[in-house]
């Protein structure tokens, strides 16, 4: 058995042939990431307890012969700004390094009623905040494709595990592009499903507007069924959708003939780069595989990424103001009053982004620049999400980059805040406008590294999604520049 | 100038934030080249628009699509977190309460 490239299938078919149990699969998968995880700082804490528990209970129902669940055995890395009972979450902040939740999000909960396998958290930006994961309080995460260079972030951790093979799954968490960008720096699937079709109770929040969980894996099948455990209404969270959710893999019928696709003008008029060469390259595969293929317009884009740092930080300000030396582990020891406790709690305990994001976020919702800013980022928000309801009455999905370029060194960009935030031009368009958008490998650079192409469809059409990745992974031939 | 080295301690008092002096000149020179960037807002007309606040209720978006798809849950009573659990990450608390510095001296 090769561990580091098993699937879900692989995994249930070998629990169910008895070729290994679960709690062997989750010893030997422990032991090989334990191994792995120095090279790239992925994991920050194993939780091996709590996974052979959860095996242990896959392999008692395999024994009594009832049915162990479509997750069963599965290991799974989870982003730490993830809540799970009773196991240390960092959200990769020296603020809430002894943080222990008192209860688990209900994505987790889902996902170990399904027989998944928790082995631990992994690594991402303090709150979630970046995109190449070198804002951890923990230390960078390291590409395992390419250890000189990030994997991306925010959910760096979760994407290196998978590629790096010590987790079959992983959960990551998105608001402008943060499971999709280390996915496509990573060379996994990285998938974030509409906005509310997965409940946010128990994400530690960073911009509840804009804020998704969702799947990595390495391949479309896995990233639709570990979407398919966790999607769904939840009391606890009253944005999460009624809507029912469909079975994603009966859509995966590798027929794609017909589909109307639609590249945006805007995305592509600057990208002349290895990343457009091998998404031009991924295009012409669909249309190879009877896609219609059309130029549309988003004629909004240009202002995008003004609209989500004045949206993303103005709802991190809020959302962190509970972070003041009350209630959660960290506090300066320099408290003397009430407001010293406070301020310097704070000044002590967020990261540099961090900050940068909370003074940017007050400073917009602050008196005299609320409607000049706020009021006006929200409008162009409607406006960006009407050119995608436009472009979806000509097409069923939107093929685009995720990244302009591929992962770039650590270092290379961390002093450069505009810069970074620029970077997201292709991922936060389809965040502001909550439609399910994910990441799928199209090919490597000359360089070798991993590029992804992005797809995008109307809210709740994962399954049109789907149906289009998973069709050009199959059709895709590894395009190597 | 988009903003000055007054405002930024300014903000950082309204965010409780307390910053070192190297912080406040690194934040006004980024926070600058940010709003910079974010003034290209006011080349778009958006007269008429509806401001939007979350992606399934806006009234003129998408209606069609997402339909009305948050819900209510029952109004009924579930078991709480309790006391306990709920200060069990407290830097400080005692007798059932979070405890913080005086907050008015006698």
């Amino acid at each position: 058995m090769d561990i580091g490239s098993l699937t879900i299938g692989q995994v249930r078919d070998g629990l169910l042939a008895r070729r290994f149990s679960a709690v062997e699969l989750t010893r030997e998968t422990l032991d090989f990431a334990a191994a792995q995880n120095p090279a790239t700082n992925a994991y920050l804490r194993f939780s091996p307890g709590r996974a052979l528990s959860a095996a242990a209970r896959v392999d008692g129902k395999i024994a009594r012969g009832d049915d162990p669940g479509p997750l069963a055995g599965v290991p799974v890395a989870v982003k730490d700004v993830i809540l799970t009972k009773g196991l240390r979450t960092t959200c990769g902040s020296k603020l809430l390094a002894e943080y222990v939740p008192p209860y688990d999000a209900t994505a987790i909960a889902r996902l170990e009623e399904a027989g998944g396998v928790i082995l631990g958290k992994t690594n991402c930006d303090e709150f979630a905040m970046g995109s190449s994961n070198e804002n951890s309080a923990f230390g960078p995460v390291r590409n395992p494709l390419a250890p000189d260079r990030v994997p991306g972030g925010s959910s760096g951790g979760s994407a290196a595990a998978v590629a790096q093979g010590t987790a079959v799954v992983a959960l990551g968490s998105d608001t402008g592009g943060s499971i999709r960008q280390p996915a496509s720096f990573c060379g996994v699937v990285g998938v974030t499903p509409t906005y509310g079709r997965v409940s946010r109770y128990g994400l530690t929040a960073f911009a509840s507007s804009l804020d998704h969980i969702g799947p990595l894996a390495r391949t479309v099948r896995d990233a639709a069924l570990l979407l398919q455990t966790i999607a769904g209404r939840d009391p606890c969270d009253a944005t999460s959708a009624d809507a029912p959710v469909p079975d994603y893999t009966q859509s995966m019928d590798g027929n794609v003939q017909g589909l109307k696709l639609g590249l945006p003008r805007e995305y592509l008029k600057d990208l002349t780069s290895e990343t457009g060469d091998l998404v031009a390259a991924g295009v012409k595969t669909l249309r190879k595989l009877g896609c219609e293929v059309r130029e549309i317009s988003l004629p909004a884009t240009g202002y995008a990424i003004g609209c989500y740092y004045i949206i993303a930080t103005a709802e991190a300000s809020s959302n962190l103001a509970r972070y003041d030396g009350v209630r959660y582990t960290f506090r300066s020891g320099d408290s003397g009053t009430l407001s010293d406790m406070y301020r310097h709690t704070r000044g002590e305990g967020f990261g540099a982004e961090c900050k940068r994001r909370i003074m940017l976020g007050t400073y917009v919702l602050s008196a005299g620049y609320y409607d000049a800013y706020y009021v006006k980022a929200q409008k162009v928000r409607a406006l960006i999400a009407r050119d995608f309801a436009q472009a979806f009455s000509e097409v069923d999905a939107i093929v685009a980059p995720v990244s302009p370029f591929p992962a770039f060194k650590l270092g290379e960009k961390i002093d450069d805040p505009l810069a970074m935030y620029l970077s997201d031009i292709y991922t936060i368009t389809g965040s502001l406008a909550g439609i399910p958008c994910m990441s799928v490998p199209c090919g490597t650079t000359a360089g070798g590294l991993p590029v992804g192409m992005q797809i995008l469809t109307r809210h709740f059409d994962e399954p049109t999604m789907f149906r289009l990745a998973d069709a050009f992974e199959r059709a895709s031939t590894g395009v190597t520049l | 100038m988009k903003i000055t080295e007054k405002e930024v301690r300014y903000v950082a008092e309204l965010a409780n934030l307390n910053l070192s002096e190297a912080e406040v000149r690194k934040f006004q020179a980024d926070l600058d080249e940010i709003l910079g960037h974010v003034e290209r807002l006011n080349e778009i007309d958006t007269t008429g628009v509806e401001p939007m606040a979350q992606v399934l209720f806006s009234a003129h978006h998408a209606a069609d699509d997402a339909g009305d798809t948050a819900t209510w849950r029952d109004d009924r009573e579930l078991p709480p977190l309790g006391t306990d659990l709920a200060l069990a990450n407290a830097p400080q608390s005692g007798g059932g309460y979070f405890k913080v510095p005086k907050v008015i001296e006698r």
